[in-house]
């Protein structure tokens, strides 16, 4: 049978064309390109079938999955029914042991090379990979044969494209991330604690769009979302500027809105988009809520003291810059 | 005797392993398996105390504030932090809210399926659905119309052949009993509540920068400022956006969740005598501005509901006979201030068929209570409160058991223990308008005081103490311990729900409260274990947190 395109289940689904171009428009956006590149997008969606998404849990807390539950251009329930055919996910899936497995198995086997795999969570190496396993496969034997065939693979979250919490010292399972096991295939890295959804649908529309993955940075995170740091787009960036910090937690600053660097942001050294898109449909995102950025999308975050001013930190002791940062990168990857 | 393996357990939280052995068309017995550990407690050693509830949050993404308030919650008890009423009240809106949320999920999301046939929805005739619903509810989604456009929405789906995440599950399956008129509603609502839990989890977004993993929680209170005079704190503005959501959020337990509970209930009332356990235990939570507890703690012994004994974490002792884990003292209990964390896995080396449940079979350890396996959760904590006559509690389980027509005994099941989940929403649903309203009412005292400011320096703590966090979180009671040495994490403990209730065999060869309750459950198709997934899922397993049970020393 052919299958539909993702526009005409958006349609089945009730969705107007008027909104249907608001949400290419609103992928654009996010993605930075410019309003000149809505017809294309809109042109992929209408012609493009449902791509097949296998979704894979490891070392997790299903805080990436709860963020895919927040999507809402398209919303959760378009992504799930009409924009990716989303053939396996623990969490929200109804099957359960064989007939879980047996639903992966078929769609890798039926989709062979044009599935994409979608990873969350850190994937433990250390005594044989014991520290995870699924149906009684170590979890770094799964990944190894479900990505054989992918076409590509999206790490989702801090855990899965850096090793996250469970890879923060001592590490004690040996946590890694995707990259460090999958070499032959593209892999893309949209890191976050959790993930922001947006930065998800964005992705998969421009693969879609262009038929591959967006231009990326050195830790291999789409330029569009990790191009820029927090610091230079952020709301409080002039009190920064004017020396004006907040002191202590709701003090006359801190009601007022003033820079957080000295309760200890990571703004200044974390390449993200939250003051731009922010998070939950716009809400909110934790300096415009009076929190410290805490630099959820740099490798080894977790290493940082959350609180304790960059300079006096010791893992950025030596940081002063995005050229430190990327230096900082490299080392990371290497070790 | 056919031996039965779930795994992956999925519409979980984590990694689960179910065992069980069916014969006569009954489970005999069952092991339920952690498969996964991330050994977070080795890594919040040596952390800042105030870090850790970033880490701890960690542990679970699903009920993703609980670890943080547990977290902050033991070291403001060990450094001797007194948070202000404004972070109390911020603190309750964020735990009610999220209550809410967590079980709304839940029931759709996550327990539905093993009740609601989807496939059988496509036979329904909508007119009966739309007459089914308004007999129940008010809710304004009840025309015929609509209920056709979800039934066509559905069948256009499953005429794709895609079935994504709907394939290869259970549908028709003799255990589903609901008419195909009550199953279109149930997909229609579970569509609903999709959109639902995105909306009403705005609050925390507000109050907490974001969701999941909202970062707020600060040590000695909360880091987002209450200023009505200022437009970059919490002001009469973010009362009505919260008050919003928190209106949506009660319509639609009111309209849709119990109703539906209800309506669902009716036709498994068998399940009313499957799956049920004997003890429980809550700690309580939700305090006022005199610090009593609005849901109150407790521990209920053999289903006593007469004798409701006080909770005291000092008869807590965990066992790792068949946990993989060992203890330098041999095969003893320990409380978790004298825990240890060696692991050692024993199990059989992957790719594996079946564990080895004679010798240790998961990461998590046996908690128990006095020695016995204890219950926690929405069902203990409706045990608990009913049990002490709780006018709010007394009065919505009541309600609940007159319409299904059973008895308070109905309660120890599967079904109580499903019922007791939307209970719980229905009065969580209310609180947290009541804590918005609270709220409003100290800025109009124009009280901004957000933190115990005066205890942030380390160099304020005393050079060694311990505390403890207890939060009864959606899933049950909830223990964070902590102890500090010169500023520093020496011990960090997680005592979690889901080592409750997802516990392997102790010392004594007791089972867990899942693996109990697994027993003598009915099996139609020992391939296709719907039935055991029910009770599993009664019990909203979320095992990333479950695992944590691993205790840290400085040696
Ligand atoms: S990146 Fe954060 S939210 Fe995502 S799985 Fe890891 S710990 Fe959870
Ligand atoms: S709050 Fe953080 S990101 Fe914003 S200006 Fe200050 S240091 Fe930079």
């Amino acid at each position: 049978m052919e299958r539909e395109t993702i526009y005409e289940g958006l349609v089945r689904k009730g969705v107007s064309r008027r909104d249907f171009l608001k949400f290419c428009a609103s992928t654009a956006a996010v993605l930075g390109l410019s309003s000149s590149f809505v017809p294309k997008i809109a042109e992929a969606m209408e012609k493009k079938q449902k791509p097949v998404v296998v979704w894979l849990e490891y070392q997790d807390c299903a805080g990436c999955s709860e963020s895919i539950l927040r999507a809402s251009k398209p919303t959760i329930g378009q992504i799930v029914l009409d924009v990716v055919s989303l053939e396996y996910h623990e969490t929200i899936m109804a099957a359960a042991g064989h007939q879980a497995e047996k639903s992966l198995h078929d769609a890798i086997k039926n989709y062979k090379g044009k599935y994409l795999v979608v990873v969350e969570g850190a994937i433990p190496l250390k005594d044989g990979g014991v520290y995870c396993t699924i149906g009684g496969k170590s979890a770094v034997d799964l990944i190894k044969e479900i990505c054989k065939d992918a076409m590509a693979v999206i790490a989702v979250g801090n855990c899965a494209c850096f090793g996250g919490v469970p890879a923060a010292k001592p590490n004690p399972t040996g946590a890694v991330g995707v990259m460090d096991i999958i070499k032959d295939k593209p892999v893309i890295n949209l890191p976050g604690c959790p993930l922001n959804v947006e930065n998800f649908t964005a992705t998969v529309v421009y693969f879609l769009t262009f038929g591959k993955l967006p231009a990326v940075d050195k830790l291999k995170r789409p330029l569009f979302a990790y191009g820029k740091l927090i610091h230079d787009n952020c709301e409080r960036r002039g009190h920064f500027d004017a020396s004006e910090y907040v002191k202590a937690w709701g003090d006359k600053g801190h009601r007022q809105g003033w820079c957080l660097f000295q309760m200890g942001c990571k703004g200044p050294f974390t390449n993200h988009n939250c003051p731009t898109i922010r998070w939950n449909e716009g809400v909110s995102w934790p300096v415009m809520a009076g929190h410290p950025c805490i630099g959820c999308s740099e490798p080894k975050f977790w290493d940082n003291n959350l609180y304790a001013e960059a300079e006096k930190n010791s893992f950025y002791a030596k940081a002063v810059g995005l050229a430190a940062m990327a230096g900082i990168a490299n080392k990371v990857k290497t070790e | 005797m056919a031996r039965l393996v779930i795994d992956p357990v999925t519409r979980i939280e984590g990694h689960l392993r179910v065992e069980a052995t069916v014969n006569g068309g009954k489970v005999k017995d069952a092991w339920s398996s952690c498969t996964m550990w991330r050994g977070m407690e080795i890594v919040l050693r040596g952390k800042d105390p105030r870090d850790a509830w970033a880490y701890a949050q960690r542990a679970c993404g699903v009920c993703t504030t609980v670890h943080a308030i547990a977290s902050v919650r033991a070291v403001e008890d060990a450094i001797g932090a007194k948070i202000p009423d404004n972070a109390r009240i911020l603190r309750n809106i964020i735990m009610a809210n999220q209550n809410v949320q967590d079980h709304i999920i839940h029931f759709y999301h996550l327990h539905a399926l093993d009740w609601v046939d989807v496939v059988s929805a496509l036979k329904a005739d909508p007119v009966k659905t739309s007459e089914l619903a308004k007999s129940i509810s008010s809710w304004p989604k009840n025309s015929a119309t609509y209920f056709k456009a979800v039934q066509d929405k559905v069948k256009a789906f499953v005429e794709s052949g895609q079935l994504g995440i709907f394939s290869n599950a259970y549908w028709g399956h003799p255990a589903y009993k609901l008419p195909p008129e009550a199953n279109l509603m149930a997909v229609a609502h579970y569509l609903e509540a999709l959109d639902v839990q995105r909306e009403i989890i705005k609050i925390q977004a507000l109050l907490g920068a974001k969701n999941p993993h909202p970062q707020t929680f600060v040590v000695g209170g909360q880091s987002t400022p209450v200023d009505p005079e200022s437009q970059n704190a919490l002001n009469a503005d973010s009362i009505a956006f919260m008050l919003k959501y928190a209106d949506m959020a009660l319509e639609f337990v009111e309209k849709v969740y119990i109703p539906d509970l209800l309506a669902v209930a009716s036709f498994y009332k068998e399940w009313a005598g499957i799956g049920g356990f004997n003890n429980f235990l809550a700690c309580g939570d939700w305090p006022d501005a005199n610090g009593k507890m609005y849901l109150p703690g407790g521990v209920i012994k053999n289903k006593n509901l007469a004798k409701i004994e006080p909770l005291d974490h000092k008869k807590f002792k965990e066992y790792i006979t068949h946990s993989w884990y060992k203890y330098s003292k041999g095969d003893v209990g320990l409380h978790p201030w004298e825990g240890e964390t060696t692991p050692n896995y024993t199990g059989p080396k992957p790719p594996y068929e079946y564990l080895n449940v004679e010798g240790k079979y998961s990461w998590g350890k046996a908690i128990r209570y006095e020695d016995l396996p204890m219950e926690v959760g929405p069902l203990a904590r409706m045990l608990v409160a009913y049990g002490l006559g709780h006018k709010d509690v007394k009065e919505v389980v009541d309600m609940v058991l007159k319409k299904l027509g059973v008895g308070p005994e109905a309660l120890f099941s599967t079904l109580g223990r499903t019922a007791a989940r939307g209970i719980e929403t229905l009065l969580m649903a209310r609180k947290t308008k009541d804590y918005i309203l609270e709220l409003a009412q100290n800025m109009k005292k124009a009280d901004t005081k957000i933190a115990d400011t005066d205890k942030w320096d380390p160099k304020t703590w005393p050079k060694e103490c311990k505390g403890v966090g207890l939060h009864d979180a959606p899933r049950g009671c909830l223990a964070h311990f902590v102890v500090i040495k010169d500023g520093k994490i020496a011990n960090y403990q997680m005592v979690v729900p889901s080592t409750w209730n997802l516990s392997p065999r102790d010392h004594k060869g007791q089972r867990g409260p899942v693996e109990e309750a697994l027993v003598g459950t009915p099996v139609a198709d020992s391939k296709l274990p719907l039935e055991l997934l029910r009770t599993i899922h009664s019990y909203d397993p979320c095992m990333a947190c479950g695992m944590h049970m691993i205790e840290v020393r400085e040696e």
